[in-house]
């Protein structure tokens, strides 16, 4: 392994403990090694494609008197990560499963089929599957 | 010698990824590798220094006779196998309040890559 080498982030499990964490962990860390240097990209499948639908607002989580700000924003931190040059594939069949229809998820990201995968895992050096 | 960088996201006591984690690191250790631990998220609790034996009481057995196993006994007997490191994610940490081990040292994702590109692989467990 060295600085060139790619990465595939593969993320499965959604939502874990994304309010509490004000983002997905595992999109998190995938973007700060990214700004440390890290040629990585993400791969979404299972319940994480639902990441990348649109419209989605979570906030107003409220405890008794106590409310919680900056919640999470997954639709925007994929954006922000797509700027920073970060590819980001969906697996289609998972988005058809839940009925999430193509035309209602972010603009810039790659849909594939699940048989492309093990094609796109051989464009990677390491594959990271969270 | 080859290095193993291994990325644990489980807390102890909740799934079979933690056992099945420290007997990849001993094996390696045992073979004369070096292992690199990074503990992100519950993991970091893996390390921490408050843990306790406690007795069985379904089985009669006190502190001593149960002879519980905790994930402390263990990575402080892998680290006086071989060379060991092992980063706890701080802001995991803070989240958490976990006070842990001295072998254990604080680190962040960029630590974790800085590993990576050293290491001859890397195996990431995370949490399902």
């Amino acid at each position: 392994m060295n600085a060139n080498s790619k990465i595939l982030s593969v993320a499965e499990r959604a939502y874990r403990a994304t309010v509490e964490e004000q983002d997905d962990t595992v999109l998190w860390f995938t973007w700060t090694v990214r700004k440390a240097g890290a040629p990585i990209d993400v791969l979404l499948r299972g319940n994480t494609v639902n990441y990348v639908v649109k419209g989605q607002e979570v906030s107003g989580l409220t405890f008794g008197e106590v409310s919680f700000g900056n919640p999470p924003a997954i639709e925007h931190d994929l954006q922000e990560m797509m700027k920073e040059s970060i590819k980001i594939y969906v697996v289609r069949e998972d988005l058809e499963t839940r009925g999430i229809n193509p035309s209602d998820i972010l603009n810039g990201t790659h849909l594939i089929s699940s048989k492309e995968i093990a094609g796109l895992y051989d464009q990677y050096d390491q594959i990271w599957h969270w | 010698m080859k290095t193993l960088t291994i990325l644990l996201m489980d807390p102890p006591y909740e799934t079979e990824n933690t056992t099945t984690a420290l007997r990849i690191a001993d094996a390696a250790l045992r073979k004369g590798h070096k292992v690199r631990v990074f503990a992100y998220e519950g993991a970091v609790s893996l390390t921490m220094s408050q843990q306790k034996q406690h007795p069985n009481p379904v089985k009669n057995q006190d502190v001593a006779q149960a002879d519980h196993p905790t994930t402390i006994r263990a990575i402080q007997s892998l680290f006086k196998k071989g060379p060991m490191e092992w980063i706890a994610c701080g802001m995991c940490v803070d989240e958490r309040g976990v006070d842990f081990i001295p072998e254990a040292k604080r680190g962040g994702p960029k630590d974790f890559y800085e590993w990576v590109k050293d290491s001859t692989n890397t195996l990431v467990i995370g949490t399902q």
